[in-house]
């Protein structure tokens, strides 16, 4: 594995991995009897891309879950950028600079792609109801300055074409690309991707792990996503962690959680006791 | 005819999100609001104005009002009738309080309160949903009817239990009373009916449209991306019930002059505009102004032509109506919940391919 310290490190691809984002410590999260989550603890970087893998119902989405605030963990804490995190809303975790997508699409069907993206926007404006209502001053002024910023994304994510189309009306693979449009239109410090390319043909597949390769690069976004593909994993991502059960079983470069005899035994399915 | 976007290309971002961007469309506009400014004050008279432009005009606030909450926000309501009593009771208080403002802020004072009240009735939203919330939203429109006939207060004590608006004036022309003329009331809703179609206009599309519908199509989502839910569902609430509120003070001072709040404002009154706004489109300002000019016109329209024309019985034809109504409220719930506005919508697009579809 590369060099790691406090001040981070530098990828095999010569990109500089910076100091810790984010950081949860000793998550447990339980559902009633269920422990979706058990006593788990692992960082993000800044500028990383960080997977999270793991085989079904393994509680990577309740993970995410938990970092965006849409769950509370019954035990431990979440860190962002060297605080504690207090209890909070999901609209304050967003608002605070963690965007995301969803493992099962979550947009805004009777909107257009284009409101669709420039809600994500939306903690970058702050215009008041009256300016609205007035369409003048600081609300024209927002609108116009954040369409641009919108549009620079849709033209990045190549889905101009679609701009004033219903999102209810698009395939499911444009779908996911407008998701992450949406997402990265708040231009977030962290990107949580919940399986981005689930359900796609392996030409969208290209396209979608080119975005997120193009997005880390671009915008230096740092970005967390959950994916089943091996495949993709191995390519995409920095360090890996892996999950089994609610359970942490391996945490490490793609190269060292191939070789790690518990990942190898969680994916061939050895029992467990 | 030449209704195309070809040729009015859009060089900037706020050209682009005008409300008209196509240039024929724009024209039309223009040429509306000349027509209803310019020409038919000097033409209407008594029957018109009653019979078809003053309810037209402020049942279209009323329905305005309604789509921001149905249409655009997702959150049904079946209180319009109370909120309407809301705003005609506030401006009946105000009226009498302060005979010496001018009517014209009473009206919108009267809205502002009823954006208050209704805000107070939105609260429930942040718990419960659809069905749930209709019903929430009835006991609402129950309760206001009550208060109003129960609390003699509010109409001042007077031995009728009515409320009749007293003689008030802008610029020194009468506009509430017994003594108004045909153009001065009409002008005033036009006025009170432009203003509100623009803002309406200008918030659905700036950012806090998008938090509504954000909110109405997937409120879950909305949240993780930022939307605060509370305020969002709660402005709707306001700034809707800030437009039936207006539509109630105008109904009652300026069209009826005296009302009944249990006869004016009762549930019937709810579920007419509601049916505007199905009728005409959830979620579309357009498609409020559509449902209320169908649901005001037919009635005059099947009078004139079954009763006026054939001869039939008057409560055949109103139970005709009762059965189109009823059968259009079906067919574009099933088949075209955007209404009117749609049906526009699509004409207009064959229109702009014609006569090249392809
Ligand atoms: N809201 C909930 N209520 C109850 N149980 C839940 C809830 N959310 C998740 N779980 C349970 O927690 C466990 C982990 O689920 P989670 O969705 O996090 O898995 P996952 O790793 O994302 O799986 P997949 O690969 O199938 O998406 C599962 O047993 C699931 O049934
Ligand atoms: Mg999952």
């Amino acid at each position: 594995m590369n060099e790691m310290n406090t001040e981070g490190y530098v990828t095999e691809d010569g990109r500089k991995i910076g100091g810790v984002v984010m950081e949860m410590r000793n998550i447990t999260l339980r559902f009633g009897g269920v422990v979706a989550i058990k006593d788990i603890s692992f960082d993000i970087r800044q500028g990383e891309i960080r997977a999270i893998i793991g085989p079904n119902g393994a509680g990577k989405s309740s993970m995410l879950n938990v970092i965006s605030g849409f769950y509370n963990p019954q035990v431990g804490e979440v860190w962002y950028k060297g605080e504690r995190r207090p209890q909070m809303k999901p609209y304050q975790v967003a608002r605070q600079g963690i965007a995301r997508t969803f493992q099962n699409i979550a947009l805004f069907e009777g909107m257009t792609v284009l409101d669709n993206v420039m809600t994500g926007r939306l903690r970058h404006m702050h215009a008041g109801l009256v300016a609205q209502s007035l369409w003048k001053g600081r609300a024209e002024a927002e609108e116009v300055k954040n369409r641009e910023s919108v549009e620079k994304i849709i033209d990045f994510l190549e889905i101009q074409h679609i701009r004033k189309t219903p999102v209810g009306r698009l395939p499911y693979g444009l779908k996911k690309r407008v998701e992450l449009a949406r997402a990265l239109a708040a231009e977030p410090s962290i990107l949580l991707l919940d399986e981005p390319m689930a359900g796609m043909n392996v030409e969208e597949k290209e396209d979608m792990s080119r975005f997120v390769l193009d997005v880390n690069d671009e915008f230096g976004t740092t970005i967390a996503l959950i994916e089943h593909d091996m495949g993709v994993v191995m390519d995409l991502s920095d360090r890996v962690v892996v999950m089994d059960y609610g359970k942490k079983i391996g945490d490490g470069s793609p190269d060292e959680v191939r070789n790690n005899q518990d990942v190898i035994d969680a994916y061939l399915g050895v029992a467990h006791d | 005819m030449f209704y195309r976007e070809a040729g009015d290309f859009k060089t900037s971002y706020a050209e682009d999100t005008q409300t008209f961007p196509i240039r024929f469309d724009r024209y039309r506009y223009f040429a509306v609001l000349a027509v209803a400014f310019l020409v038919v004050p000097f033409v209407i008279n008594d029957y018109w104005l009653n019979a078809v432009f003053l309810p037209f005009l402020i049942y279209s606030i009323a329905a305005i009002g309604l789509n921001i909450l149905v249409g655009y926000c997702g959150q049904v309501s079946l209180g319009t009738g109370g909120f309407m009593a809301v705003g005609a009771y506030a401006c009946y208080k105000l009226m009498t309080a302060f005979p010496d403002v001018n009517i014209f802020f009473h009206v919108i004072i009267a809205g502002g309160v009823t954006a208050a009240v209704g805000t107070l009735f939105g609260l429930p939203s942040l718990r419960i949903k659809g069905f749930y919330l209709a019903v929430a939203t009835l006991a609402a429109q129950f309760f206001l009817v009550w208060l109003f006939n129960r609390v003699p207060w509010f109409y001042n004590y007077s031995a009728s239990g009515q409320i009749n608006a007293p003689e008030r004036t802008i610029f020194g022309i009468p506009v509430t009373g017994a003594e108004t003329a045909p153009w001065a009331t009409y002008l005033l809703c036009l006025v009170f009916l432009t203003a509100s179609a623009l803002i309406a206009r200008n918030l659905t599309r700036g950012m806090a449209g998008r938090k509504w519908m954000a909110i109405r199509d997937m409120d879950i989502a909305a949240e993780i991306i930022g939307v605060n839910p509370l305020r969002a569902k709660l402005s709707a609430f306001a700034v809707s019930s800030f437009f039936v509120g207006i539509a109630g003070a105008l109904f009652f001072a300026v069209y009826l002059g005296a009302v009944e709040v249990g006869e004016v404002f009762g549930i019937n009154k709810s579920f007419l505009v509601l049916f505007m706004v199905i009728i005409g489109g959830l979620g579309s300002i357009f498609g409020s102004f559509a449902g209320a000019a169908f649901l005001v016109l037919l009635p005059v329209l099947l009078k004139n032509l079954l009763v006026g024309g054939l001869g039939w019985p008057t409560d055949l034809a109103a139970h005709l109506e009762f059965i189109i109504v009823g059968g259009l409220i079906v067919t574009f719930l099933v088949a075209e919940p955007h209404g009117l506005a749609q049906l526009w919508r699509v004409a207009k697009e064959k229109l702009r391919l014609w006569p090249f579809p392809h």
